[in-house]
């Protein structure tokens, strides 16, 4: 079997994989990191977006292999030290999220966003959500969590 | 998905030896087309090479006439590229309105072409720019590239290396997209400049991408929306589905033309 390494939030990681292993496969059934879901397997929902070099990508539409040598980061990397990222705080605030499932996706992106934009209008937020859906929400306080965590971000 | 191995080549020449040693191989761009298809078990390959670590096949160059980009480069590098902003914004703007942000981040140029999905935005570019594809084998005209529905002039050990669009004087493109997919229901791109004057329309063609030879005859001295008044395409050879009927697509194609024409300038 063929073996990968990469860096998995800032920790070395080396597995055992087959070429069609996912890398959301990878994360959760190697690293047992299940913050990222699955939830179409499909390509459309985002729940299981992770950063592969800084950049949002469907975990469920990679595969493991494609991340040799990538910098992984996942929804289990956003808190520092028991203290949650100002976008995960800004999701309990602003009730950003009912029941869950959709969540890491959604901050997973959000933070894509935030890292090119500073500052997004509600237009450009639900524009760079098309690929996340939300089965509970509405969107409204997912957006309102964003441009919470945006601004408390710029300082 | 059925198993399979893969194989990650730096340069052209291993990927075309580990695709040509292979009983049946297959490349891959940015796989959000291809592992979706191996997931639905719709192709089973003995071997996949990842064509995303050949940086050969990656960046944009801009040649004062032309720009230049790699097959490798993904549709987020081409709509956030400041050269294709400030000569092609039409082509910047048709890559930012691909899917979503994930699939950007992932999908190339080069994928997006050799699959020729009907309903896929870079073909109406193509197309309608009157670009020309750079193989490892030879160049090729757009006009000659899209050869019908999923299908084009690419041999089958050959590999799309980089297109080159010649700069136009104006261009523009008006997508009808899908609600659920962002694919385009009716996508239609309209330009003028070396290439001539051209309008190409894609998601609406049962064969995939196609010019519309009375719009861009019409539009030739008359560079105007006007100018295509009256002018509608046959729905006997567009596609009905679920999403639009062949009348509904027909109708689509004159809106988005005239849309296209007048946003151009
Ligand atoms: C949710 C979703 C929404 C999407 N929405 C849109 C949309 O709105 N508009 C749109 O146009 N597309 C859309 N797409 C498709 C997307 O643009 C794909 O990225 C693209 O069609 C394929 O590019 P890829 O690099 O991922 O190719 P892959 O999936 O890796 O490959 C596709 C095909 O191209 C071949 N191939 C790849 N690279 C080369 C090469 N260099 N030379 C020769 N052959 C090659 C492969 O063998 C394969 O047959 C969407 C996809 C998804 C998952
Ligand atoms: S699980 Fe990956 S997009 Fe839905
Ligand atoms: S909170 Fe339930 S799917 Fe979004």
């Amino acid at each position: 079997m063929p073996s990968v390494s990469m860096t998995v939030n800032g920790k070395a990681v080396t597995g055992e994989v087959e070429g069609r292993t996912l890398l959301v496969e990878f994360l959760r059934q190697n690293l047992n990191l299940t913050g990222t879901h699955v939830g179409c397997d499909t390509s459309q929902c985002g729940a299981c977006v992770v950063h592969v070099n800084g950049k949002s990508v469907k975990s469920c539409t990679t595969l493991a292999l494609q991340a040799e040598g990538a910098e992984v980061s996942t929804i289990e990397g956003m808190a520092t030290n028991g203290d949650l990222h100002p976008i995960q705080a800004a999701f309990k605030e602003h009730h950003g999220l009912q029941c869950g499932f959709c969540t890491p996706g959604m901050v997973m992106s959000a933070a894509d966003l935030l890292q090119q934009n500073q500052d997004p209008s509600e237009t450009e937020v639900r524009e760079w959500l098309e690929g996340n859906i939300c089965r509970c929400t509405g969107y409204q306080n997912i957006v309102k969590a964003i441009q919470a965590a945006s601004q408390e971000m710029k300082g | 998905m059925y198993d399979f191995n893969y194989h990650r080549p730096k340069s052209i020449d291993e990927a075309l030896s580990a695709l040509t040693s292979a009983s049946d191989g297959k490349l891959m761009g940015g796989g959000q087309t291809l592992l979706p298809t191996l997931k639905m078990r719709l192709a089973s390959p003995s071997d996949v090479v990842d064509l995303g670590a050949i940086s050969d096949l990656k960046g944009i160059s801009d040649q004062g006439g032309a720009i230049v980009i790699g097959a490798g480069t993904t549709h987020a590098e081409v709509a956030s590229n400041a050269a294709v902003k400030s000569k092609i914004p039409a082509l910047a703007a048709l890559a930012d309105g691909i899917g979503d942000p994930q699939v950007r981040n992932r999908g190339t140029l080069g994928g997006s072409i050799a699959n020729n999905d009907p309903a896929a935005d870079y073909p109406a570019a193509l197309l309608g720019l009157g670009a020309s594809v750079k193989t490892n084998k030879r160049d090729i005209a757009a006009d000659d590239f899209f050869t019908g529905m999923f299908e084009t002039a690419l041999a089958d050990d050959e590999i799309v290396v980089s297109v080159s669009f010649p700069v136009p004087e104006k261009a523009s493109y008006a997508k009808f997209p899908n609600p659920a997919s962002r694919y385009a229901v009716v996508g239609v791109l309209a330009s003028k400049g070396p290439a001539g004057v051209r309008v190409a329309v894609t998601g609406a063609g049962q064969g995939g991408v196609f010019r519309v030879a009375a719009m861009e005859s019409a539009l030739d001295g008359n560079f105007s929306a006007e100018a295509l008044a009256g002018i509608s395409v046959p729905s006997g050879d567009l596609n009905a589905d679920i999403h639009a009927s062949a009348e509904y697509r027909a109708h689509l194609v004159g809106v988005m033309a005239k849309r296209a024409v007048e946003a151009a300038g």
